[in-house]
């Protein structure tokens, strides 16, 4: 048992955090009050390799692993968790479908510019009727020679403002329930006619992220875009959720991380009563039980990272790692506004936006609700 | 056109204290940088490969920890890169140092090597000039722009109040300004890159038949720190305004025999 990152995965983490505090922090302010991305930011982190991390340089990838994107999705989250959400989505939703699922043809077209960093991968599973329930799903796809027609409404998907690629889940047999039914489709956003995406909807939190309903008003789709088999995209959808939990884990990491330090910051200057509010016991204490709640949350998100790197059952130990550390989450960035009071409240300081940031972790991606299913489902309580 | 970029791991002085009892640096738990200048040097080498193609080498001298700087010179994009590592370069002054890495370079070969001009913990802006010395090539010093031209470089050449465009016949040796370049990141690919190549380690047996024992460590270093210490804060002065010259004059005579200084 080695709980020592290797030196790659420590100078992983020290271009992570330079860039992010170089060029993300700046901007993390400015983004969240117009809730628009930056796509010079966007272009940037892709030049830099942020955009294919755990995958293999066979397909442009940066060839690193699950644990070196967990690294990356911490430090992002640090400074803006929309910049977190941005990369998340793209790595262990889009890509990681194509990587896990796909033909070597299909990865070659698809997988290799979302991986080396000249496109945008996005991905449509949730319905405006059909969240948690993924079963309520409306979205159809009609075979019609050669092709599929897509008809349907996606609701909630991440970079649809500007992605290029997305990986879609329609219905191909409504006489069976969709955990059999639905398939997923590979889809070019800004090309194929018939797809609408909405203007970015209003959210409490990671306000600078893209997030849309995606409308498929008979989208023709070649046949040769069909990831997997037919009838298996629940099974497709369900696994890159599982990847993907990861990875919000170590964003809610971030969010609680960052959090804290910019309260530890600002405690040291802070003074009432004639001194630092740091030199308070009481602000001592409650730190040391943030900062081990933190760390806690950052084991089981490596863990399930380790898990995942060494092709174990990881799903239960990324189900783990979100729902404690979403939780943590939003205690630190709670504790951490409360801290600086009514500073803390104000906009001019980051504390507040990574609280209303923290509260999406508990919810996408799988409810914490959906993790107590997928963590006690896998206990053998029955 | 093959450039070998000499870098050198220094303590991130944006976090380093002095000791106040001994005024030496306190090095522990002080994150290891690549020095500001060297980087920028390091970034003009791989902006010119890109321009002009070749090589670019990185070459360090330091304990075995200054590993770590040359997988992020690497993960930046050199193509190879060298640590000159003993227990027998240990306590080098500058002129020592310089004939170490004079003697790697000799090794390594060179169309083009660059330095940065100095180290953020000694401050010298000796061991560039140095080399070049050891090398007898030309040597332009305080870069701020660097361009190749055929067999030569363009450098414009920081000069007090002015600026020098200077012509220089390869081979031959270029100090940086931080000025020179703005550094990239580390490629996260390159990263990967960095730790599944080798890095060649040049100890003291395989420099040994070019280099004279005495020339180098503690005991062949010319010059040796006896002592550092933090300076005093000034106090502030004296204005006297309102004065014409003469009286000026003479007040400022008053105040100088006053204090027994003339």
């Amino acid at each position: 048992m080695d709980f020592q990152l290797s030196k790659m995965h420590l100078l992983q983490q020290e271009l992570y955090r330079k860039f992010a505090e170089t060029e993300i922090a700046p901007l993390a302010h400015d983004m969240d009050e117009s809730e628009v991305y930056s796509q010079e930011l966007l272009q940037k982190m892709q030049k830099y390799g942020f955009f294919g991390i755990p995958y293999g340089k066979e397909y442009g990838g940066v060839g690193a692993d699950t644990l070196a994107y967990t690294l990356c999705m911490e430090e992002v989250s640090k400074v803006d968790a929309s910049t977190g959400i941005t990369i998340s989505v793209h790595t262990s939703l889009c890509c990681s479908c194509i990587n896990e699922f796909g033909t070597e043809e299909q990865k070659q077209k698809f997988l290799r510019p979302l991986v080396d960093g000249s496109k945008i991968g996005c991905y449509g599973l949730t319905e405006p009727g059909a969240g948690s329930d993924v079963q309520g799903a409306q979205t159809v796809a009609v075979e019609d020679g050669d092709d599929y027609i897509i008809t349907g409404s996606k609701v909630f998907t991440t970079n649809s403002g500007f992605a290029d690629t997305c990986v879609v889940f329609a219905l191909t047999d409504r006489s069976v329930p969709a955990a059999k039914g639905m398939t997923a489709f590979i889809v070019d956003l800004k090309e194929m006619p018939g797809i609408t995406v909405s203007e970015n909807i209003q959210r409490m939190g990671i306000r600078a992220a893209s997030n849309c309903i995606v409308t498929y008003d008979k989208v023709r789709v070649p046949k040769d875009r069909v990831l997997g088999k037919v009838g298996s995209g629940f099974k497709i959808a369900m696994k890159a959720l599982d990847a993907g939990r990861i990875g919000i884990a170590a964003q809610a990491v971030g969010i609680a991380q960052g959090a804290l330090n910019e309260a530890i910051k600002y405690g040291k200057e802070r003074k009432q009563f004639g001194k630092t509010i740091n030199s308070f016991q009481n602000t001592q204490f409650k730190m040391a039980e943030l900062q081990t709640k933190i760390d806690a949350a950052r084991l089981l998100t490596w863990r399930a990272a380790k898990e995942k790197d060494n092709h174990g059952n990881y799903g239960p130990y990324a189900a783990m790692a979100k729902l404690f550390a979403s939780d943590v989450a939003n205690e630190v960035t709670r504790a951490c506004v409360q801290f600086m009071g009514g500073y803390g409240y104000c906009r001019e300081y980051p504390v507040e936006r990574m609280m209303r940031d923290a509260k999406i972790t508990e919810i996408y991606e799988g409810t914490s609700e959906v993790m107590k299913m997928v963590i006690s489902g896998s206990m053998k309580l029955k | 056109m093959k450039i070998v970029v000499c870098i050198k791991q220094v303590p991130d002085t944006a976090e380093v204290k002095l000791d106040p009892k001994t005024g030496t640096l306190i090095r522990d738990g002080v994150p290891s940088i690549i020095n500001h200048d060297d980087k920028a040097g390091l970034e003009a080498a791989l902006e010119l490969r890109e321009k002009v193609g070749g090589t670019v080498t990185v070459v360090c001298m330091g304990p075995p920890q200054a590993d770590v700087a040359l997988r992020e010179a690497l993960a930046m994009g050199a193509d190879d890169a060298y640590l000159l590592s003993a227990r027998e370069f240990g306590g080098s002054d500058t002129y020592a140092t310089a004939t170490i890495i004079a003697t790697g370079l000799r090794k390594i070969g060179f169309d083009l090597v660059i330095t940065g001009r100095q180290a953020i913990d000694g401050d010298t802006a000796q061991v560039g000039p140095q080399i070049a010395e050891q090398l007898k090539i030309p040597q332009v010093s305080y870069a701020e722009e660097l361009d190749v031209d055929g067999d030569y470089v363009i450098v414009k050449r920081q000069y007090e109040d002015q600026s020098h465009m200077l012509k220089v016949k390869m081979p031959c040796l270029v100090t940086a300004l931080s000025e020179l370049c703005e550094p990239r990141y580390m490629h996260a690919g390159g990263i990967v890159d960095a730790y599944n190549k080798d890095i060649t380690v040049w100890g003291f047996d395989d420099l040994k038949n070019d280099l004279n024992p005495e020339w180098i460590g503690l005991k062949g270093s010319p010059t040796n720190v006896f002592q550092s210490f933090g300076k005093k804060p000034k106090v502030a002065g004296t204005v006297l305004d309102g004065l014409s010259t003469e009286e000026a004059v003479e007040k400022i005579m008053a105040m100088l025999i006053e204090r027994h200084i003339i």
